[in-house]
């Protein structure tokens, strides 16, 4: 048997749904229908009342989750796509982002987005949004690459006190596989080093992990050994897996899928260069998308993203300069 | 001054005979780039989602055909009918589709995301709502001009109507009085929401007597009501009687996109008057007005698949936009593009 990420995912609200009698789910279509990409398939049945159709009101949607959030429940809201949350931002890095801070109440709510490029999805379908909403103090925001990440995080989002920000990927949904769920999970905030390797550090995370793992695998036969970490967790970002490892390499490229004005990417490389100057051999590098909307077109939005050929490239240069 | 709601199903006495003619081609011809749309898809050689207006022709031609050159019209996801109406080709809609270098929309973005604003026809984003204040901008900006007598039309469907975009922007054309026709096409679901997940009111027009605007009711799926309930709708708003709120029920015969089966229609409704295709309406009206014969009409439809295959031998022998000649910038002040990143890859 094997699970992929999006049923890891419906599989992680299951157990949450069961484990906890304060979860709902609500959000556009994820009652019966079970949800634009089925990550809530079945559930309506099983948790009757718990899981619920919203209306097409994603201010609103993102708003009764707070209140709720403020009443002792732990509502997961789902955006049908990550894109439109920008329709229920003021809720989320307004209400529920401030609201701890401002209250002492905390806000345990989580924001599930769809995340990020598929083909053929364009401009509205694409957003990677990790950043934005990270750039909002009182946000959690969790960005799994894998399918035992993908359960795990999602367990842990929700049974924290703070309102997280789960950033799913799209392009994992249905073909990245595993074997099982997992039983032990690393948790959340920690980085993980997805393939250790001498020659430079690559961080990166979500699906640009998988793009990168491929282009350290297409280096070796070239004599390099790639380090490449996945974040995991956006915010907060684990610094010192990061420090430790450009410790060992000496050199960074930081891959990340959004676009390229300021985001992880720059985070990451702002707080090496800060904070670990002197373990570099060479100056750090970055790829990220294009600055520009996401394409429609399947040849424009390959050209717009990092991809494997293109991580390998920039880290020819990394390890060449 | 706003004029108070009347609710009305109207009779179809005053319209045009040529007009009636010219509607129902323009239905058979929506009908047949989306059969032929549906056909690519399922062939696998469009990339992305299709999403069609079948059973939504008559409402969508009928919302954009009263308009004329100068007038605005910002269509939504279930307007083929209402774009070739309102002067969109079928030649431009399958090159938005298969990413045409040389469509609107160059490739940089697809499907219904379309337009050409320049010549009032806005391009929709994703984002349910977000067109109706956007049209309205764009009426306001003509009477600041001094224009008169400019229209603009935006559809919705039910499910947008729950968008706070939606009750800002009319709210606000109420307030600026603006010329503003929006056409909610309630087809019973917003993907498998049902109507009540969805509003709480006994009516969606009960909204137009909170804006303080006027309100039309008609059946969706007859053409001559839509035609004659849009005639009033945007002589209306010309004669600066402010925004109109029109409310068509009816049903999408059609998945939400063609990826879906739409299994959780209600199978009764597709038998009800709400499931009647006004393809099939419109052909008994025109040939029960002598507007026309079967064969006239089945001859239109000929010549409408025909058109259809002479635009996408073209459209498919273009070539798409080529990545390496893309100038990747999305602003258009050459000297404030941030060029950083373009070096950053050499
Ligand atoms: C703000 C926003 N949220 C979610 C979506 C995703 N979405 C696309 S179409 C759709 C249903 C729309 O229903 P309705 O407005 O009734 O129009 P219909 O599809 O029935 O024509 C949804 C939820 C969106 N496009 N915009
Ligand atoms: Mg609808």
């Amino acid at each position: 048997m094997s699970v992929t990420y999006l049923e890891a995912i419906r599989a992680a609200q299951e157990k949450a749904l069961t484990d906890d009698p304060r979860v709902f789910i609500y959000g556009q279509d994820v009652g019966a229908f079970g949800g634009a990409f089925k990550a809530t398939k079945n559930l309506a049945a099983e948790f009757p009342g718990r899981v619920m159709d919203a209306p097409l009101s994603e201010d609103a949607i993102v708003g009764l989750a707070v209140g709720a959030a403020i009443e002792g429940a732990r509502p997961i809201v789902e955006m049908q796509f990550a894109d439109f949350s920008t329709v229920g931002f003021n809720q989320i890095v307004n209400q529920a982002a401030t609201l701890y801070y401002r209250t002492d109440v905390p806000c345990p709510i989580v924001v599930r987005l769809p995340s990020g490029g598929t083909l053929g999805a364009g401009p509205f379908h694409s957003q990677s949004m990790e950043a934005i909403y990270s750039h909002y103090p009182g946000l959690v925001v969790m960005t799994p690459a894998t399918v035992e990440d993908a359960y795990s995080m999602m367990l842990e989002a929700v049974s924290i006190d703070d309102p997280v920000i789960f950033c799913e990927h799209k392009l994992l949904y249905y073909h990245l596989k595993a074997d099982k769920l997992p039983d032990v999970a690393q948790p959340a905030g920690k980085a993980r080093i997805a393939r250790a390797g001498r020659d430079a550090t690559l961080v990166t995370y979500s699906a640009m992990l998988h793009e990168s793992l491929q282009a350290a695998e297409d280096l070796v036969e070239e004599g390099w050994q790639i380090e490449v970490i996945d974040l995991r967790t956006v915010k907060p970002l684990d610094t010192d897996t990061v420090l430790a490892s450009v410790a060992r390499t000496g050199r960074l490229l930081v891959v990340g899928e959004a676009w390229p004005w300021g985001g992880v990417t720059a985070e990451v490389i702002s707080r090496v260069a800060t904070e670990g100057f002197g373990l570099l051999d060479a100056a750090p590098m970055r790829l990220n998308a294009k600055d520009t909307p996401v394409p429609y077109h399947p040849d424009l939005w390959a050209a717009h993203r990092p991809t494997a050929t293109t991580v390998a490239a920039r880290l020819r240069q990394l390890l060449t300069q | 001054m706003v004029t108070a709601v009347k609710e009305k199903t109207v009779a179809h006495n005053d319209l045009d005979p040529a007009l009636i003619v010219r509607a129902y081609r323009v239905m058979l011809l929506a009908r047949a780039t989306e059969d032929k749309l549906a056909s690519l898809y399922r062939a696998g050689m469009i990339k992305g989602g299709v999403f069609l207006g079948k059973g939504q022709e008559a409402l969508s031609t009928a919302s954009s055909i009263f308009l004329k050159k100068g007038d605005i019209f910002g269509p939504l996801i279930r307007d083929q009918a209402g774009r070739l109406a309102f002067g969109d080709t079928v030649l431009d809609t399958l090159r938005t589709y298969l990413g045409s270098a040389q469509g609107p929309m160059r490739g940089r973005d697809g499907n219904i995301h379309r337009g050409r604003p320049r010549d009032g026809y806005y391009a929709m984003i994703s984002h349910l709502g977000a067109l109706v204040p956007v049209v309205a901008g764009g009426l306001y900006a003509r009477r600041l001009r001094g224009e008169t007598g400019v229209v603009g039309v935006t559809s919705i469907g039910d499910g947008g109507t729950s968008t706070g975009a939606f009750h800002e922007g009319i709210n606000m054309a109420a307030v600026e009085h603006l010329p503003l026709v929006v056409v909610v096409a309630n087809n019973q679901y917003a993907y498998s929401t049902p109507n009540n997940r969805q509003f709480a009111c006994a009516d969606l027009l009960d909204k137009a007597a909170g804006y303080g605007i006027a309100g039309f009711k008609c059946d969706g799926t007859d053409p001559m009501a839509c035609l004659e309930t849009l005639r009033l709708a945007v002589q209306a708003a010309r004669e600066g009687n402010g925004p109109q709120l029109v409310v068509a029920t009816l049903l999408r015969l059609v998945g939400h996109g063609e990826h879906d089966d739409a299994g959780y229609v209600d199978a009764a409704l597709r038998k009800a008057n709400v499931g009647r295709d006004c393809l099939e309406v419109g052909a008994r009206q025109l040939i029960a007005a002598d507007l026309a014969t079967a064969d006239n009409i089945s001859q239109w439809t000929k010549e409408a698949q025909a058109e259809v295959e002479t635009a996408l031998n073209k459209a498919q022998r273009e070539k798409g936009p080529n990545p390496n000649a893309e100038d990747w910038q999305a602003i258009s002040t050459e000297h404030l593009v941030d060029g950083h990143y373009d070096a950053e890859e050499e």
